[in-house]
């Protein structure tokens, strides 16, 4: 199943400024709504999101029930050289997604 | 509340009614604010594009007592779904009825593959009509089969009848008072351009029957049961009512 | 549309219909569901501490008029040079009415490049959201947004 999209330049030059988006499959139930039988639909979110550039993090993102279904985040950072993007999203009942993209730095 | 919005917009005499000039004619997308058609037009940040990957995987997967995939007779669905769901609902001509794209993977899997049938509104069937239905982003809609003039005909009459507590009919919203306010919402043309679309009030993508359903509620009236010939003949009528535009899907709306 | 007298005179109606509709819908979104402004406030000086919050260089684009409040897209951008002596390190977004105070927050240095981010956030109601960023410096300074939430014409449920 499709867990993630990530988009991440494949190619840049060093000190480029690279918009990095992500979208990840997720819910986001609040913990606040009741569901068809009267029952409240128990919290289930994504916490955290960090993304870490050849190893050292480089964006860290805390969500809260108040972030939307199928969460998107998009930044930016500076392309400093070549390698591998790690991208992971940590949340509720053990949620746990890890993804990565590679980039060139010419 | 709505239902006083509701009963305070049929208050006002109906000068005319009728169906929309082909000229103003147009897609729902237009009127939804910049970010949303942002959000429907790059598949990074539509999150229809989940279903529209997982359709692509149950495309190839092999199903039932035939071992067979949807790929295994349709090849690349790239190029031999390109423009089919532009075309839907279909008259088929093995049974005599007329298919939407549901009924017509359903109809594959139980004639073809030897799989159960899958439900309406199952993650399944939607991501399979969403992949189906990418294949014709772009495509004009197009019916134009003479043999889907009766049900396009009993879709035109359910569309027009006046149903429901509140007493109303699609055509009194979507003919006569489309772009108008309802509250804080346009009232929409109700093109079926972008089906499954991602729905922000579902937060999850969904069928036009399920939206039809929805309306129907709306009108507090009591709604079809999923996959019936009622459902299918809107369907077939709504595509016929907005030949020509482009096919959208998967759209998203509010 | 055809614009004969009859057919404007009928817009005139129905417009002022829909406004009264939009009215009530006003109307009860400014009922006091709850005291999360002052909840708001006490996030604020947990994110803050003693330290001043002055207003100005964040911008928080928000659509004034939301479609439906289950996803609004959002941009924080922040005004800063993102050096490695002068950046921005964190971004908190709050707001003041739904159930809870905190909506998201970002960390970053310098290596992130553009001081803007971008994501999709639910309201629960008409209200102020407003963005805290903090400095590489120590220093904190806002931005906010006022938003008005709509709701669908037309629920699925009831």
């Amino acid at each position: 199943m499709a867990r993630a999209l990530i988009n991440v330049p494949p190619k840049a030059k060093v000190g480029d400024i690279i918009e990095i988006k992500t979208l990840v499959s997720h819910p986001m139930e609040t913990g606040y709504r009741v569901g068809l039988g009267g029952e409240i639909l128990p919290r289930n979110i994504i916490q955290t999101f960090t993304c870490a550039y050849n190893g050292e993090e480089i964006y860290r993102a805390e969500f809260s029930p108040a972030v939307a279904a199928n969460p998107y985040l998009a930044f930016h950072t500076l392309a400093m050289e070549t390698g591998t993007l790690e991208f992971r999203w940590t949340g509720d009942n053990d949620f746990l997604l890890v993804e990565t993209a590679s980039i060139t730095v010419e | 509340m709505r239902a006083l919005a509701l009963a305070l917009l049929l208050v006002a005499p109906l000068a005319q009614a009728g169906e929309i000039p082909a000229a103003e004619r147009r897609s729902d997308t237009v009127t939804m604010s910049a970010e949303l058609r942002a959000m429907q037009a790059d598949d990074m940040a539509n999150p229809a594009s989940f279903w529209a990957l997982d359709g692509q995987t149950l495309w190839d997967a092999k199903a039932g007592t035939s071992g067979k995939s949807c790929a295994d007779c349709h090849g690349d669905a790239q190029a031999s779904m390109k423009g089919v769901a532009a075309r839907y609902p279909a008259f088929d001509g093995a049974t005599g009825r007329v298919l939407d794209l549901e009924a017509r993977i359903n109809q594959c899997r139980t004639d073809r593959q030897g799989a159960p049938p899958l439900a309406m509104e199952s993650r399944e069937l939607l991501d399979l009509t969403t992949y189906v239905g990418l294949q014709s982003r772009g495509a004009p809609i197009s019916s134009s089969d003479p043999r889907l003039a009766p049900a396009i005909e009993t879709g035109r009459q359910l569309f027009s009848a006046r149903q429901g507590q509140l007493n109303l009919s699609c055509a009194i919203c979507h003919d006569d008072n489309w772009g108008r306010k309802l509250g804080g919402a346009t009232v929409p043309q109700a093109h079926p351009t972008g089906y499954p679309i991602y729905r922000l009030e579902w937060q999850s993508v969904g069928s036009l029957q399920r939206r039809l359903r929805n309306c129907m509620v709306g009108m507090r009236a009591e709604p079809y049961p999923f996959g019936s010939d009622a459902y299918i003949a809107l369907e077939a009528f709504l595509m016929f009512r907005a030949k020509g535009l482009p096919m959208e899907t998967p759209a998203v709306r509010p | 549309m055809s614009q004969t007298p009859t057919n404007l005179t009928r817009r005139a109606a129905l417009t002022g219909a829909a406004a009264t509709g939009a009215g009530l819908l006003v109307l009860r979104s400014v009922a006091p569901a709850s005291a999360t402004p002052e909840a708001m406030r006490a996030v604020m000086r947990t994110i803050v501490g003693d330290a001043p919050l002055r207003k100005g260089r964040v911008q928080l684009d928000l659509p004034p008029l939301v479609e439906n409040g289950n996803t609004v897209p959002m941009t924080v951008t922040v005004d800063s040079p993102m050096t490695a002596r002068d950046h921005v390190t964190a971004i908190h977004v709050l707001n003041e009415k739904n159930p809870q105070p905190y909506v998201v927050s970002v960390h970053m240095n310098h290596r992130a490049g553009a001081p803007h981010f971008s994501t999709r956030i639910k309201l629960g109601d008409t209200q102020r959201v407003i963005a805290i960023a903090r400095m590489s410096d120590g220093s904190f300074w806002s931005g906010e947004q006022d938003v008005i939430v709509t709701i669908a014409a037309c629920l699925e449920n009831f």
